[in-house]
This record gives C-alpha cells, structure tokens and sequence, in this order.
C-alpha cells in the first residue's frame, strides 16, 4: 500500500517548521508499513487524538479515526479495543493532553497493559492556546500566564511509565525522522501497552530543535538491555549533557482484552436471544 | 384481603437486607404480591438497617410506613420504630441482644443462644428469624427452605436446621398473626429496578455495560458483574466516570451496544463526554440513579431532584431522550426502548430512575417480547466515499463502524463536515447543527408509537395527580385510600417532551395536583415549559425518603380540598 493513500484532502493548519509533521509522516509510513506486511488490512486501523495543536492529526489522515476530547484518547482507545480487538489503535496525545489532564487514564492504561500505542507528543508547552506551562515543562519557562517563569517540577513520563507497568517504553525525538518511524513501527507492533514520549520541538513558543540536537543519543546503539527494569529507569534519569532516545523497556505480558473476553469480538456478537434463563432466578 | 406488613432491622453487617429479600422471595413463591424496600446508612458494619416488608394478594406498588411486626436482631430496631407499630402490633426480637417493654406484644426469641448450640455462626440469626416470621404468618417451612437452599446451596443444613428451631419456638410461645393463604397465579419475577433495567438493556443487544461505582446505579454494576457470563456481555469497572464515559463513546464507535450507569454527582462528571455523543452522534445509554443532593447528598436514600439537571446535561444543544420508569416492568422495557432509539437516531439517552426504584424489590411481569433488537441506522451499502455525517433528510445519517472495508469512518467532538473533518465555517456550522436537530423530529414520530404517559385509575374523572418516575407506586396506592374519582398521569418520557399527550389530558382537569420528590417541583415547571400549563398545586418534599401511600392519601386530600 502507497503510504500516500492515507493523504487527506485536509488543508494542513500547523506552523511552519512543526515537529507535528515529523510525527505524521512517520505515522503514515509505518500505517502503509503495517498494511503492506500483512499486519493489518487498511480499515482495520484506528487512530484517536485529543484536543490540541497533535489533535489535528486525526483530520490529516485518511484513516478511521476518533478525534476525541481533550486528555481521553486513552479511554477512548480502550472502548474501540473492547468492541473489537482485531483493530489496531494508535493514540496521539499532547503533554498538557496526557500528563494533565488525562493522567489518570494513561496510569490505569499502562497498568492494565491494554494493547494500544500511545505517542505523546510533547513540545513541553500548550501551544494551541498561545503558550501555558505543561507537567513537562522546565523550571524557569516564562509564558503569559506565568510570567516569573514555571517553579513546579516536571514530570519525568518515562519514569511515570515504568512504574505503572507499561511493558514498551520508549522516546522519540522529532528531529530524527527515520528513528521515529522505526519506533513507532516496534510500538504498534507491541503486544500490550506501548508508549512513546516524542520531544518535539515547538517553533512558536518552544524551539527546542537545535538545543536538543546535538544532545540526542539513540541507547539502543549502546548496549542497552530492554529487558533490565533498573538499567531502563537508569538510563530514563539522564537529561542534562545527554539526551537518551529510544526504546527503553520492552517485556511481554497477558494482555488487558484477552483477560476481560478472551478471544470474542463483541462487534461480531449476536443480540442475546432470551433472558428467560436469568429471569428465571427471580421467580 | 390479605395485606402485612412488616419490619425486619439490625446492624449493618447483620445480613438484614439479605433475610428481607429471602423473606420476600418466599411471599412471591406463595403466589403474594410482595414489596421490599431497603433502608440502609453509608456505612459498613454497625449503625441501623432496616427493610420493610409488605405482601398482599393484589398487586402492591409500595412499602407502608406502618407495620403490624417489628423483627429485630439489636436495641436500636425496637427504639427507632416502634412507633410504627399499628394497634395490637408485635416486636419480635433477639433476647440476647435486646429486650422490650411496652404497649406491644412482646415476643422475645433467644437467637444468639440457638446459634451457639448448633455451633453456627452469628450471621444465621437471620434464618433463625425467618421460621419464626414464617409461623407467625401461617407460612409452612417447606417453601422456606426451598429459597434457603436455592441462597445458601452446600451451607444450608444449619439454615434450615435455625429456621426449624425458631419456627418452633414461635410454636411454643406466641399466637400467630394471621394465616396467609398462598395464591395460584402465574409466577412473576421478585426483582429490582437495577436488575429489571440491565436485562431490559441486554435484551436490546447491549453487550457493554462500563460504570465506577455509585449508590443507587451499584446494583447495577453488581448485577451485570455476577450474570455477565450468562448474559453474554462484559462488565467492566473503571479508573473513574470520565474514563466510563470515554469508554463508552469507543464502544459504540466500535459498533457496540453499550450502557453506562451512575448517579447525580457522577453524570456531573461525564457532562463533557455526554456532549460529545450528542455532537459526534455516538448513541450510548446512561442509567442516572437519583439521590439526594447537592454534591454528595444523601448516598444512601432517594430523591427525584435530578430532572432538570438531565434534561439540560452537557454544554450546546443537541437531541437526547430522557425516559424515567415507574417501576421494574416499565424499566425494563424502557431500556429496551432507550437502547432502540438512541441507535436509531445516533443519540445520547438518560433512562433516569432513584434509588427506591433501582434497588426495592417487587412482584412484576416481565414479558420479555416487549423488549426486541429493533432495526437502527446501520448502513447496508453506500455510494462513492462513506460519509460518517452525509446530509439527509432526517438528520440520521447511515452509519458504519471501523473494520469495515472501503469505508474511513471518522467521528469528532468538533464540529465538522459530512466526512467528520474539523470545519468552523458559519453555513457549514449551522448546516450541521441543523442536521442534527432535525433528528428530533424522527424521535417524536415515532415515540408517538410509544407508552409515553400512562393513565391510570379513573378516566372519567377530574381531578387529576401528576407525577413521575418511582413516586407512581406511592400514587397509585394512594389512589386506593382516596374514595373520590382521582385520574392518575404518569409522565414516563421527559425528552422529548409527550406534550400531544399531556396537554390533552391537562385540559380535560378541573383540579390538578403534581407530587414530587423534590422541592422545587421540577416536573411542574417542566410542563409550565412546554405546554404553557401551569399546575398550582403541589406535594413536593425533598426529606431523602419516597413517599409513604397513606400519608401521601391524607396531604392529596388536604390539597383537594376534601379534609
């Protein structure tokens, strides 16, 4: 399948220069990827996104799609994947959309080890309503509404992730296009709960691209253990002089869906003919 | 005519509302029309439970205030309702835990030393309590140890063995009250609002029931949890009421029948996503339990105070239905019914119900051929690329689901075009709006095929009570201690408002009462909106109780002028 298939007659609205279109790029070729290797057939990807300047990647592809509410892509995924779990879902989440106002979901969806791909993209700002602090955003960041620059401590995603149980833990950049088509291909292929924190640089209100540039170093190339819990929370610390990206975790476990139904797809289910047995117990 | 009533109270933890709903099987068993309504505190071990216990050989609607027994395992039961004893009334009661004396007979029963005897457990008071129930009312043992055994299973031989000994004992010592004569008819369900409106659901093709739980909607989750083997569908319980209301947005996106369940103060919660299915016309079902409130209210107890807030829920506007049940028959076809039209017209729909309906028991038909999976707005087939919101005449566009080939499907909580693309444009915009409106049109054509009200007593009569929802029961035994013409309308559906029904039967009144549990008188207002009729008299209370029928027969009498 033509990657170019999943083009939408959308007119795209995104600045100039967005670490969006690294995402969506990536994004539909590893779709085209998926269907091209058998993975999946076309209608048989899902893709969901919250309110944001990322949330517009659900109009950007032509794909199924369930553009939701602001921080419930996880929710949202976990009803389609309910309904049928032969589909493959892929939820795209800002910062301010997964780490505040949908934290919750995303713990319990990790925990759970629902089978779905979570990418955050995170800019580290709220950039669709003109620059407010995030969880993620650094000490010392000015906006509008805090002016004196953010004091509150960000939050680390990956840490948060590993804790929760996440079995696929990884980070993305966006100015490494061809590393990010390549996780998110390993995410989706995943069985169980993947996450990628993407660093995405902002060019309006947080240009991030060359400071993180030169920092970014790929741990997969240095001998990293997926496998090793404690060398992945490890090297998940590092921020300073290097920047890790990658995949940082990576364990098989049961899944979520097989654990609640086993093998049923309920979309395919016939209406219960009678209740008579059950009402039976109450004569 | 046969007519008991009793009280059956003890600590929470005692296993009261268990004995009561045992007690109340066996009445159904005999062929008794039997009514149990629970009253119970948010607590878990200790304070006061109580339940009380009505049968008759009519049908019965309600619970009464007064009995005729009191049975009680603590102190407490005998201090907080004696009072509510009739004349030549009886406290029977653990005399190794409490103790009476007074104007009632009084009928001690050493429970807790018959335990000890037989090496059981202090839980088993309980079935001690039954036998002697079941003598005082001329009740043989043989069907009391039918519903034991069917509770208890394997763990019943020392049940049956206590319910022998207090049967025996109440022999010995007391006279019993009446004889009840068991009835031959066919047999109904003893069941629950919460119980009735699940299958109701189910029977519809709902597959998915998701909620967090909540007083009164609890039962329902517990209901769907224990039977969902049976019942073919997957129960699940979630992080919180956002995420039940996301969920169930995916499911039904997912081409899933889906219901959620909860009360007042967790529908606040789910405003936002109750929206979205109004906006992305997702159809869902949510089951909103009344309680009192504001915030966290009253937990444990009833009210009908939550009309307006259903009726204007989510932010923007947009077609809903809004059907309240009167009890568990109505439930369950109202489920059927809220689950047909909201997937028929790709809307969101509140069945509302209170905690006396969800979780008292009664004796009800349940015929489940009035509960199908009626044809929804599917699409079979379609021209060209798949439209999500393709513009038609009613409003309701064809829908499909993911996985279906050649088809994108996209929906979106923003407004958006045919195809389910983001747009802001002011003719697209009011395009859209207009599209989805129009679908109200379609709802009322076809609840005009419907049960929208009901009238009930005397149709030739003018004067005429108006009332909703769980308050019917208490109405309708009203009507039976009232011996004046009273008609009865009973407003089953909210939204869309029945006007062609209710203005009709308006202006036929000459005096006209509504009687609600809330103090603002939510239906009244209501109908002022949408029929320009404005009701003047009113029974309203808000105490966090239903309505007991004979106190409700004296204040309808004051209001009609006839004391």
């Amino acid at each position: 399948m033509d990657v170019r298939e999943f083009d939408s007659p959308t007119k795209n609205t995104w600045c100039p220069g967005c670490g969006n279109f690294s995402i969506l790029t990536a994004a539909k070729h590893v779709m085209a990827e998926l269907v091209k290797s058998g993975d999946v057939k076309p209608e048989q990807i899902v893709i969901s996104s919250g309110i944001g300047c990322h949330g517009k990647i659900s109009d950007y592809i032509k794909v199924n799609s369930f553009y939701c509410l602001h921080g419930r892509v996880v929710p949202s995924l976990m009803g389609i994947k309910v309904a049928n779990q032969r589909l493959k879902v892929i939820g795209f989440a800002g910062d301010g959309d997964a780490y505040d106002e949908g934290i919750s979901h995303l713990i319990h969806a990790a925990r759970r080890n629902l089978d779905i791909t979570i990418i955050v993209h995170n800019n580290q700002v709220f950039a669709l309503t003109t620059s407010q602090v995030t969880p993620t955003t650094p000490i010392g960041f000015k906006t509008k509404s805090a002016p004196k620059g953010s004091f509150e401590a960000p939050l680390n995603p990956l840490h948060l992730m590993l804790a929760c149980g996440a079995t696929f833990v990884a980070r993305g950049f966006t100015g490494d296009m061809q590393h990010l088509r390549a996780l998110i291909l390993q995410a989706a292929r995943h069985r169980g709960f993947a996450f990628i924190d993407v660093l995405q640089h902002c060019p309006s209100f947080n240009p991030t691209l060359q400071k993180f540039k030169p920092k970014v170093y790929d741990i997969n190339k240095e001998g990293h253990n997926v496998q090793d819990f404690a060398a992945a929370w490890e090297r998940a610390k590092e921020w300073n002089d290097r920047i890790p990206i990658g995949l940082f975790y990576c364990v098989e476990k049961e899944i979520y869906e097989k654990q609640l139904m086993g093998g049923r797809v309920l979309a395919d289910e016939k209406p219960l003919s009678s209740v008579r047995d059950v009402l039976k117990k109450f004569m | 005519m046969q007519d008991i009533s009793f009280l059956m109270g003890g600590q929470a933890g005692d296993g009261v509302m268990r004995t009561a709903e045992l007690l109340g099987e066996t009445l159904n068993r005999l062929g008794l029309y039997a009514f149990v309504i629970n009253d119970y505190q948010s607590l878990i071990r200790g304070g006061h439970n109580f339940c009380k216990v009505r049968a008759s050989d009519q049908q019965v609607w309600s619970h009464l205030e007064a009995v005729e027994l009191i049975a009680a395992l603590d102190q407490d039961t005998i201090a907080h309702h004696k009072n509510e004893l009739t004349k030549g009334g009886r406290v029977l009661f653990d005399s190794d835990k409490a103790s009476y004396e007074g104007p009632y007979k009084s009928h001690p029963i050493p429970l807790s030393g018959m335990i000890k005897e037989i090496e059981g457990i202090p839980i088993m008071r309980n079935s001690a309590m039954i036998g002697a129930i079941a003598y005082l009312y001329g009740i043989p043992l043989e069907p009391v140890n039918e519903i034991l055994t069917r509770a208890y299973g394997k763990k019943v031989e020392k049940n049956i063995l206590l319910a022998k000994r207090g049967y025996d004992h109440a022999k010995q010592n007391f006279d019993p009250i009446l004889k009840l004569e068991p009835i031959k008819r066919n047999p109904t369900p003893f069941i629950t609002g919460a119980e009735a409106v699940s299958l109701g659901a189910v029977k519809a093709g709902m597959k998915v029931y998701i909620a967090y739980p909540m007083t009164p909607s609890t039962s329902i989750l517990s209901f769907m949890g224990t039977y969902q083997d049976q019942l073919g569908i997957v129960a699940i319980h979630p992080e919180n009421e956002i995420g039940v209301a996301n969920m169930a947005l995916g499911v039904a996106y997912g081409g899933v029948r889906c219901m959620v369940g909860t009360a007042g103060g967790g529908f606040a919660l789910m405003q936002e996503a109750f929206s979205m299915a109004g906006q992305s016309e997702i159809p869902v079902v949510f089951v909103v339990g009344q309680r009192p409130a504001p915030a966290v209210g009253v937990p444990t107890y009833t009210a009908q105070a939550d009309l307006r807030f259903v009726l204007h829920a989510g932010h923007g506007e947009f077609p809903r239905i809004v059907v309240a049940p009167g009890d568990p028959e109505e439930a369950f076809v109202n489920a059927g019914e809220a689950m047909n039209l909201a997937w028929k017209y790709q809307v969101p729909a509140i069945i509302l119900m209170d905690k006396h309906l969800l979780e008292s028991y009664v004796s009800i038909t349940i015929d489940e051929r009035k509960v199908t999976v009626e044809p929804s707005s599917v699409a079979k087939s379609w021209e060209g690329e798949y439209k999500r919101y393709k513009f038609t005449d009613s409003g309701v566009s064809p829908m499909t689901f993911p996985g279906t080939s050649r088809a994108v499907v996209k929906v979106s909580s923003y407004e958006h075009d045919e195809y389910g693309h983001a747009i802001e444009t002011p003719e697209g915009v009011t395009k859209m709006m207009q599209k989805r409106l129009r679908k109200m049109d379609g709802i009322i054509k076809d609840l005009n095929g419907r049960e929208t009200v009901k009238i009930h007593g005397d149709h030739q009569a003018e004067n005429l009570v108006v009332a909703w929802g769980s308050t019917k029961g208490a109405v309708l035994e009203a009507m039976q201690l009232i011996d004046k013409p009273l008609r009865f309308l009973q407003i089953i559906y909210l939204s869309p408002f029945p006007d062609w029904e209710v203005t009709k039967l308006l202006e036929q009144a000459r005096d006209i009462v509504c009687v609600e549990v809330n103090m603002t008188g939510q239906l009244r207002s209501l109908i002022k909106e949408q029929t320009g009729h404005y009701i003047q008299k009113a029974v309203l209370k808000n105490d966090a109780r239903p309505f007991d029928p004979v106190g409700l027969a004296g204040k309808l009498k004051r209001v009609f002028g006839w004391t």
